[in-house]
């Protein structure tokens, strides 16, 4: 038997659009499949009737309250417990949510040439600030640091690549890269919270996961007032209330990131 | 045939090698897993999140949409399609479903892809041979304490 060139052709066609329109009707139905299985279920996502909500969430840190070595390491360590943050004894691997810094590391840069000895001597509580217009977020390429509708530059574990994008653009060095694996050098692990793996970038998040539950942050329930949290875009909060009627300054404002963090200084005798 | 028989016998032997696999593993068919309902915890008054027919097929999609909508939207409640509210947290699973008999499995091997595990997720994902990696990074059965 032999067949010519069109008869060739014409059942190459056939066979070419069955095998096609097959495939199309298979993975439809497939699709449409789990899409109804999906909705059919006519469930929804809600919030804690608990959960602490704001426009805009901001910190105020207040320096007169962070006097001693103590102030500094209370508020650190209750953010250590709660976060599975590890401890690798080593400044390389070093991962930091909230930490003591000193002033070149903090306000250097826009600062007026002369500054009162006494303020660059000084120790700063420093943690990431949650930009208005954060350039981690704008560096990530997965979409992993992303910023929420109430102000707060989140982190998504899931979806970090570990390509440290983000430490690179981030002006504060906020955010510290799991070199290592973290879970051998957590002290006490919280359940309750991840830990991460290697080749991920983490930082601080503003204890979403505890505003969810109606609790402030953590290292704010730890500061005996050191910090204060709260709306700023709510005229009667208290954040809003000290940044508008005391003197604040911010970190590195001279880039346009518009931090949420407000340092309270020239109150009292300290700072 | 030339060399007929080399060539037969090599031949034997060649199919033998190749269906080797199939002939060991005859009679050791993995049973799947059956005893599912002794690594729930029958806790008194509980119910799945959805029905079981529902999560048996859909689980991996419920929780990614459980993973979005927690972690990049602030949703934090789930309510089923019969109106009943769940945290939205994998502790809300091995609630019930573990035997609760591993100790915390923070800074221990992934359980999930300990084989040896009699635990719920893990007989399933065995037998599957599916290897989520939840357990990396989130706590296990047992390690929750809300």
């Amino acid at each position: 038997m032999s067949i010519n060139r069109r008869q060739f052709l014409r059942r190459a066609g056939m066979v070419t659009a069955l095998g096609l329109g097959g495939s199309f009707v298979i993975t439809g139905l497939r699709g449409k499949k789990v899409e109804a299985a999906a909705t059919s279920a006519a469930s929804e996502y809600g919030t804690s009737k608990n959960a602490l909500v704001a426009k805009h969430w901001a910190m105020v840190v207040d320096m007169s309250k962070f006097r001693s070595e103590e102030d500094f390491k209370r508020v650190v360590k209750s953010c250590v417990s709660i976060h599975n943050i590890p401890d690798f004894g080593n400044p390389k691997d070093e991962i930091k949510w909230i930490w003591k810094d000193d002033y070149e590391h903090t306000f250097s840069g826009g600062e007026n040439e002369y500054l009162t000895e006494n303020f660059k001597e000084l120790p700063f509580t420093v943690m990431c600030n949650h930009c208005e217009h954060p350039p981690c977020v704008k560096a990530c390429p997965t979409g992993a640091t992303f910023k929420r509708e109430d102000g707060i530059v989140a982190m998504d574990f899931h979806r970090c690549i570990g390509c440290r994008f983000c430490m690179g653009a981030c002006p504060f060095g906020a955010r510290s890269f799991n070199y290592r694996d973290p879970r051998p050098f957590i002290e006490k692990a919280n359940p309750d919270f991840p830990t991460r793996t290697p080749g991920v970038v983490e930082k601080c998040t503003f204890c979403v996961e505890r505003l969810a539950d109606g609790l402030m942050p953590a290292c704010v329930e730890a500061s005996n007032g050191g910090l204060i949290f709260g709306d700023l875009d709510d005229p009667k909060s208290k954040v809003r209330k000290l940044i508008s009627t005391r003197f604040t300054i911010r970190r590195k404002t001279e880039l346009g990131t518009q931090p949420s963090v407000y340092y309270l200084v020239g109150g009292d005798e300290h700072a | 045939m030339y060399k007929g028989g080399k060539i037969i016998a090599s031949l034997i032997i060649f199919v033998a090698f190749l269906t080797f696999p199939f002939f060991s593993n005859m009679g050791k068919a993995n049973a799947g897993p059956e005893a599912l309902a002794a690594t729930v915890s029958q806790l008194a008054g509980k119910q799945c999140v959805e029905p079981a027919s529902y999560m048996r097929t859909n689980h991996m999609q419920l929780l990614n949409q459980w993973r979005n909508a927690d972690v990049r939207d602030g949703k934090t409640v789930y309510v089923n399609t019969q109106g009943k509210s769940f945290d939205i947290s994998l502790q809300s699973c091995v609630e019930c479903h573990s035997t609760q008999a591993t100790a915390t499995t923070t800074g221990v091997s992934n359980p999930v892809l300990n084989t040896s595990s009699d635990q719920f997720c893990v007989s399933c994902h065995t037998y599957a041979s599916v290897k989520p990696t939840c357990w990396s990074c989130h706590a296990g059965p047992e390690g929750a304490t809300k």
